[in-house]
């Protein structure tokens, strides 16, 4: 007995999965299992494993086998996980990574195995498509940086805030998310006054309070979460008197839903984001439906978390993509990368079509926090800017010059701002 | 005129005194290439060792000086930086690129002398305030390594870190490496045992056991403790190297609280009493971290709960032998002794 079960448990170490049958396409979800967005990333599978089953579980002639893989966001654990989707489990295809850090990380190792072919989850780091991309590494979400956008044509042209100073938090994110809003925001003639950077994690905002500039229509407010609960409690604290914009992780429903009075500081902010859940159109409709009535409702979110879009669409494309080449992986996969670049996807967020980086373009939701009639708030649909591209309209050139996102970029006066 | 009386038969040499059993051990791990398949050479052996490795380093100083440090995988990570900063990396801003005879040396030092300087400030401490001392520095360089962008990039450290292209070999692939954490851990288990016996290490074990008492025999107890977190922290500096290369990067989530309390219990699961225990409790977690997921789905459970077998594991191991998993061969031996006559040996 003992000997047969060291002799197994051998097998399974010696035996690396490549002797799978011909007739199947296995795809690996490599996703944020443990850690601040675990609840996110199995929003994530539970969404993939819905597109499968909605194609009735084959792609191209081929039953689809998921495996996966999960990760803790850090970029260390997303590398050799994917290793091990691709070497031990023997997949063609990964849907991931969750995260930034973990993006830009799976865009170098991709570049180590050509022949797959890696469709983002919902990572949004900017860089990780547009510095140095792998030539299999496809993303169907927009960034962060894309995320911010209209945003700030939004709030001078619709809501007369011109002067605005800035929290924001002080990483990747934060800059990339920033720099959407500011571009928008300077060339539509927007003056940033102050720009403050907090540490995530950050409790005491008084001293970014007492310094912020009085002369001011509005703070862009950059942090997320309990960061974001901290400084609503505190802003309330000190009276409150200006307007708040926000950042696309602002308004979530960790910040909306908390309890206490200082998150009705946040009544009539607008903020803007790749979805709204009271998106009327009818594939973003059709899409929460099935969501809804694919699982019970304690196992999942009343609505699609943007995790759980994110991976559904990404496991579309892929569907969509062995289709095209009806499951033809040959040649290092050459044709369903071809497919993958230029047949437009529809998905529950309209038409997403890639640029020569394999970065989508696609449309941004300007949303407004508006109470809900039951002491709650809930976010409100005001408008939606279609085909934002990856260098946010600007010739790449343009882009480039302007740099990468960080404390000090965009310079709001070079875009025809101020400040 | 034999000065010395020779205790070991002329016949045998130190090659018969090691047991079979070690000889057998080293045979397959060099042997392993043809053994196993490139992901489980990489990725389970080639990150066992080096992870063995960092927890070898707390082993010497939890085993030999009876100090539980939580700073060796900050002292690992840090001997990682270094190498990105001063070799290459994807972010030409800050690394140097340096030759590579240069910046290891370099790397190694720099960990070494962080190493030392926070075993400065614990040594004055015991048990479980070492712990809270080392504790704090490590999440302390966490957090630092987040927020400074002029050296560590911030959150998203340095990618494309890569070994040095020597002689001709591209030491990430999945055989160089493995022979390369190999040799590095072969040597450093060995460095061990042999501090271990020299006088130092002894007066070391004798610092362990009774520091009043060798104060008393004229021991310097703060220099021998200092000095051990000195070794450690060289041994941790190369584990952390080895580990930058085979991630080929490097970012504040490498030595966050999670990393420096995993080293912790990799070091406890295998036992802290022999310098081999740590390699064990590597191997055994990285097998639980790398297929964890892949049993629990196996057996048609939830492959999210993966967490959960882990902790299991960990908990059945130091529930069943508080000296890890060397405590229950060892226990297994003596019962097995004592079951056979003590004169003669033979089984009862």
């Amino acid at each position: 007995m003992k000997k047969a079960l060291l002799a197994s448990v051998a097998t399974c170490f010696l035996l690396p999965a490549g002797a799978m049958a011909e007739d199947t396409v296995k795809i690996g979800v490599l996703v944020a299992l443990e850690g601040v967005f675990a609840a996110g990333g199995a929003d994530g599978v539970r969404n993939v494993e819905m597109a499968v089953e909605q194609a009735g579980g084959m792609a191209g002639g081929k039953k689809i086998e998921i495996v996966v893989a999960p990760s803790d966001t850090t970029p260390d654990t997303a590398v050799r996980q994917a290793r091990k989707l691709i070497e031990q489990d023997g997949v063609d295809i990964i849907l991931g990574p969750l995260s930034g850090s973990e993006g830009i990380a799976m865009r170098d190792y991709a570049k180590t195995v050509p022949d797959k072919t890696i469709i983002n989850g919902i990572s949004g780091a900017l860089e990780t498509t547009w510095v140095d991309p792998a030539p299999n590494f496809f993303r169907f979400n927009l960034d962060g940086s894309q995320w911010g956008a209209g945003l700030g044509s939004y709030v001078v042209e619709e809501k007369g805030w011109n002067k605005v100073a800035t929290v924001a938090a002080d990483y990747s994110f934060g800059y990339t998310n920033f720099l959407g809003f500011a571009v928008d925001f300077c060339r539509s003639g927007g003056e940033i006054v102050e720009r403050f950077w907090v540490p995530l994690g950050s409790s005491d905002f008084g001293g970014v309070i007492a310094a912020m500039p009085d002369d001011i229509d509005a703070i862009y407010l950059g942090v997320g979460g309990t960061d974001a609960i901290n400084f609503l409690n505190q802003y309330e604290q000190a009276g409150a008197e200006t307007n708040l914009i926000g950042g696309t992780i602002m308004a979530d429903q960790t910040v909306l839903t908390s309890k206490g009075r200082a998150k009705d500081a946040l009544i009539g902010t607008p903020t803007s984001g790749p979805l709204a859940t009271d998106d009327p159109s009818p594939a973003w409709q059709n899409y929460v439906k099935a969501y809804q009535d694919a699982f019970p409702e304690d196992e999942r979110f009343p609505a699609p978390s943007l995790f759980g879009v994110g991976y559904y669409v990404a496991a579309l494309a892929a569907i969509q993509g062995l289709n095209e080449v009806e499951g033809d992986l040959s040649d290092g996969q050459v044709k369903l990368r071809e497919v993958l670049s230029t047949k437009p996807l529809e998905t529950p967020l309209g038409t997403v079509t890639l640029n020569e980086n394999r970065q989508a373009s696609g449309s941004v939701f300007i949303t407004e926090v508006v109470e809900d009639g039951e002491g709650g708030l809930k976010v409100e649909l005001k408008s939606r800017v279609d085909d934002i591209n990856q260098t946010l309209g600007m010739t790449p050139d343009e882009f480039r010059a302007m740099g990468l996102p960080s404390r000090d970029t965009p310079d709001c006066a070079a875009l025809g701002g101020k400040g | 005129m034999a000065l010395v009386e020779r205790t070991v038969p002329s016949g045998t040499t130190w090659i018969d005194r090691v047991p079979g059993i070690w000889w057998a051990i080293a045979l397959i791990l060099l042997i392993m290439p043809v053994i196993v398949n490139d992901f489980i050479l990489f990725q389970v052996f080639g990150w066992s060792l080096v992870l063995g490795m960092i927890a070898l380093s707390l082993m010497f100083l939890a085993g030999y000086g009876g100090m539980v440090s939580l700073i060796q995988m900050s002292v690992a990570a840090m001997g990682g930086y270094m190498v990105a900063i001063f070799g290459t990396s994807g972010v030409a801003a800050i690394s140097m690129e340096l030759p590579w005879w240069l910046y290891i040396p370099i790397a190694i030092i720099i960990a070494a002398a962080f190493g030392t300087l926070v075993g400065a400030l614990a040594v004055r401490t015991e048990g479980i305030y070492t712990i809270m001392i080392t504790l704090a520095i490590a999440s302390a360089f966490f957090y630092f390594a987040r927020q400074n962008y002029g050296i560590f990039n911030g959150y998203s450290g340095f990618n494309l870190v890569v070994p040095p292209p020597l002689f001709g070999v591209d030491w990430r692939q999945p055989v160089p490496f493995y022979y390369l954490a190999l040799g590095c851990a072969a040597l450093s288990y060995f460095a061990v045992v042999y501090v271990s016996r020299s006088p130092f290490g002894l007066a070391l074990q004798g610092v362990r056991d009774n520091p009043r008492r060798m104060a008393a025999l004229g021991f310097n107890v703060t220099a021998h403790r200092i000095a051990a977190y000195t070794f450690a922290s060289v041994i941790a500096a190369v584990g952390g190297i080895l580990l930058v290369w085979q991630n080929a990067q490097i970012s504040p989530g490498t030595a966050g609280i999670p990393a420096v309390i995993d080293i912790l219990v990799i070091a406890v699961v295998g036992g802290v009493r022999r310098p081999v225990g740590p390699f064990i409790g590597a191997l055994i977690y990285t097998v639980l971290r790398t297929f964890s997921s892949d049993i629990l789905t196996t057996f048609g459970l939830s492959g999210e709960r993966f967490k959960l077998l882990i902790g299991l594991g960990f908990l059945a191991v130091v529930f069943f032998s508080p000296d890890g998993v060397l405590g229950l061969w060892e226990r297994w031996r003596n019962r097995k002794n004592r079951d056979s006559d003590p004169l003669t040996g033979e089984p009862k």
